[in-house]
């Protein structure tokens, strides 16, 4: 058993700096969409909890996995769908460029500022 | 191959697509793609799972799904951008809150007297660590969702309590550590959930955001050591990755105030507010307000006009009605550009979000480092329901609570107009000086209603 703790602490070290390592990257505009993603991961609590009602042998045990899935599944879709929509304001740029491109090529001209 | 080797390896591929998400966030090019692949990283994890051996209640658990996804869709669908921060906050507060359970669960499940230490150990982090998520989520949830005053909720001997609550619980943990007893380990649950309450009551409105990818680190941390309870790598990756990435975005975020963390947890920011403001206003300063047609003048004929977005905009939806009138005047030849603090808005980032949605051309964006040095040659800077971000303060009060935060210098530039709903102070409850000044107008009234009148006042002048 100790072979296996070990074994799982090796995972948790390397997982931690793989984390740091690839969110120092992140741009500040992406942080919120970031916080959200990341959110989105730690629903794989889902799995765990699945495995938990899946291997209850107890009604306390039932009750309390029933309710963790439900949970855990608020926090995937929650989490994904949420993420979705906030990256997906980031795609477009065509329509406001288009017209703020057409308003510069007309604009040095027309204006009379003090 | 065996049938639980498969679904490890199907396990590795969906923690490889859980860090891809993460690093597809590092431009915005890439990011939906990754969140994706992020998605269907989850998704292969929960199919294959059911294909565990002796993994029973089947319809107990697609019932239990099917609740969560009838709740989660449609809540996730329809919750309003301005509102992302606290959607975060109670999808992140139920993976606490189903981390801790999960923890819970396993225990009572297994025969507790011949637990070895560390794996008691590895429940009593999950339930505890999760249930301050769970707890704390849902009172900043509160706080954003103005359910409760987002100002920092103290009392006598505060940090007193807590600290004898914190005690109480290292009791509690090293007495079930001897005992394994299942009793004190509900005793235990009850306690994480106080805990976190008063954890997140002294912390004010404005930290809350800060707080959130606090707590989201929490879930994560507790979901790897449900991980390590359940003996599942997945877990394990997945909840340390977050918990990684949470910290790490928890100390930037704080860097972007201009704050340490514990400063932002501890210190009760904003309860003592307005004091030497007030006092200072009786000295016989008063504000100008100004007309719409002024402003839509001011506006009209100006150079460069640097607009200031902050949360107020977002509240009232003006984000559209604020391209507007930013398109009417690059018509007119004015150089127009937005200025971006890292907080504007309730979260980082989060006003970006909102501007993409009306459609603002990236390149108008701009983010702090880079406004600041062209405001000296603005004509007028356009407050729209900003404040804290544009205070003075930060600058010259020693004093101020938020000295020390990096502001955009609106005060640099020829003329300031605020656009304000009212004389309330800001997120963080400071009195914020700017407003009074000589060169500053003030025009009162719903942020989009208020442009929508310059945007006309604009096109006739």
């Amino acid at each position: 058993m100790t072979s296996g703790i070990l074994e799982y602490l090796t995972v948790f070290a390397l997982a931690a700096f793989v984390g740091i390592e690839v969110v120092s990257k992140v741009p500040s505009i992406l942080h919120t969409p970031l916080m959200s993603g990341s959110n989105a991961i730690h629903g794989v609590i889902l799995v765990g909890s699945m495995l938990v009602l899946g291997g209850a042998h107890t009604g306390a045990e039932e009750a309390l996995g029933f309710v963790a899935v439900i949970l855990a599944t608020l926090n995937v879709v929650g989490g994904f769908v949420v993420t979705d929509r906030m990256l997906e304001m980031f795609k477009g740029k065509s329509p406001g460029r288009g017209r703020a491109a057409a308003a510069e090529d007309k604009g040095p001209g027309g204006d009379p500022a003090a | 191959m065996s049938r639980g080797t498969a679904i490890d390896l199907c396990y590795l591929v969906a923690f490889i697509g859980f860090i891809l998400a993460l690093k597809g966030l590092s431009s915005p090019k890439r990011a939906r793609a990754g969140n994706l692949v992020g998605a269907a990283g989850m998704l292969l994890a929960i199919g294959v799972t059911f294909a565990q051996p002796d993994l029973g209640h089947l319809w107990l658990i697609v019932v239990a799904m099917a609740v969560g996804v009838a709740v989660g869709v449609p809540a996730a669908r329809l919750v309003k951008m301005t509102a992302m921060p606290q959607m975060v906050a109670i999808f992140n507060g139920v993976g606490g809150g189903a981390a801790a359970l999960v923890s819970i669960a396993h225990f009572i499940g297994t025969d507790t007297k011949t637990l070895a230490t560390y794996k008691v150990l590895e429940v009593l982090f999950g339930v505890l660590v999760g249930c301050v998520s769970f707890a704390g989520s849902a009172v900043a949830f509160a706080k954003l969702q103005e359910l409760m005053t987002g100002r920092p909720i103290t009392y006598p001997a505060q940090q007193v309590i807590n600290g004898l609550v914190g005690l109480v619980v290292v009791g509690l943990t090293l007495a079930i550590l001897v005992t394994a007893s299942t009793a004190l380990l509900w005793v235990m649950l009850g306690l994480s959930l106080v805990l976190g309450v008063i954890f997140v009551l002294p912390i004010g409105g404005a930290d809350v955001p800060v707080l959130i990818s606090l707590l989201n680190a929490f879930t994560g941390l507790a979901v790897a050591a449900s991980g390590f309870t359940l003996h599942q790598n997945l877990l394990i990756v997945a909840g340390t990755l977050v918990g990684a990435s949470g910290i790490i975005l928890t100390r930037l975020m704080s860097k972007a105030m201009g704050r340490s963390l514990p400063n932002i947890l501890f210190s009760a920011f904003g309860s003592v507010v307005t004091a030497s403001g007030a006092t200072e206003r009786d000295g016989g300063q008063s504000v100008h307000t100004a007309t719409v047609e002024d402003v839509g003048v001011l506006l009209a004929y100006a150079r460069k006009v640097v607009i200031i977005p902050g949360y107020g905009l977002a509240v009232a939806q003006a984000q559209h009605v604020a391209r507007e009138l930013a398109d009417e005047l690059s018509a007119r030849g004015v150089e127009v550009f937005y200025a971006i603090h890292p907080v504007a808005g309730r979260m980082p980032g989060h006003m970006n979000v909102l501007l993409a949605e009306a459609n603002v051309p990236y390149d108008q964006l701009k983010e702090m480092d880079e406004a600041n040095p062209e405001l000296p040659t603005a004509d007028v800077a356009l407050v729209v329901g900003a404040n804290d971000t544009v205070n003075p303060a930060a600058n010259d009060t020693p004093g101020s609570p938020i000295y020390g935060m990096p502001i955009i210098h609106a005060d640099q530039a020829q003329h300031v107009v605020f656009l304000k709903r009212s004389m309330r102070p800001g997120f963080a409850g400071i009195e914020n000086e700017l407003l009074y000044n000589d060169k500053t107008v003030l025009l009162f009234g719903d942020a989009k209603d208020t442009l929508q009148k310059l945007v006309a006042a604009v096109n006739e002048s």
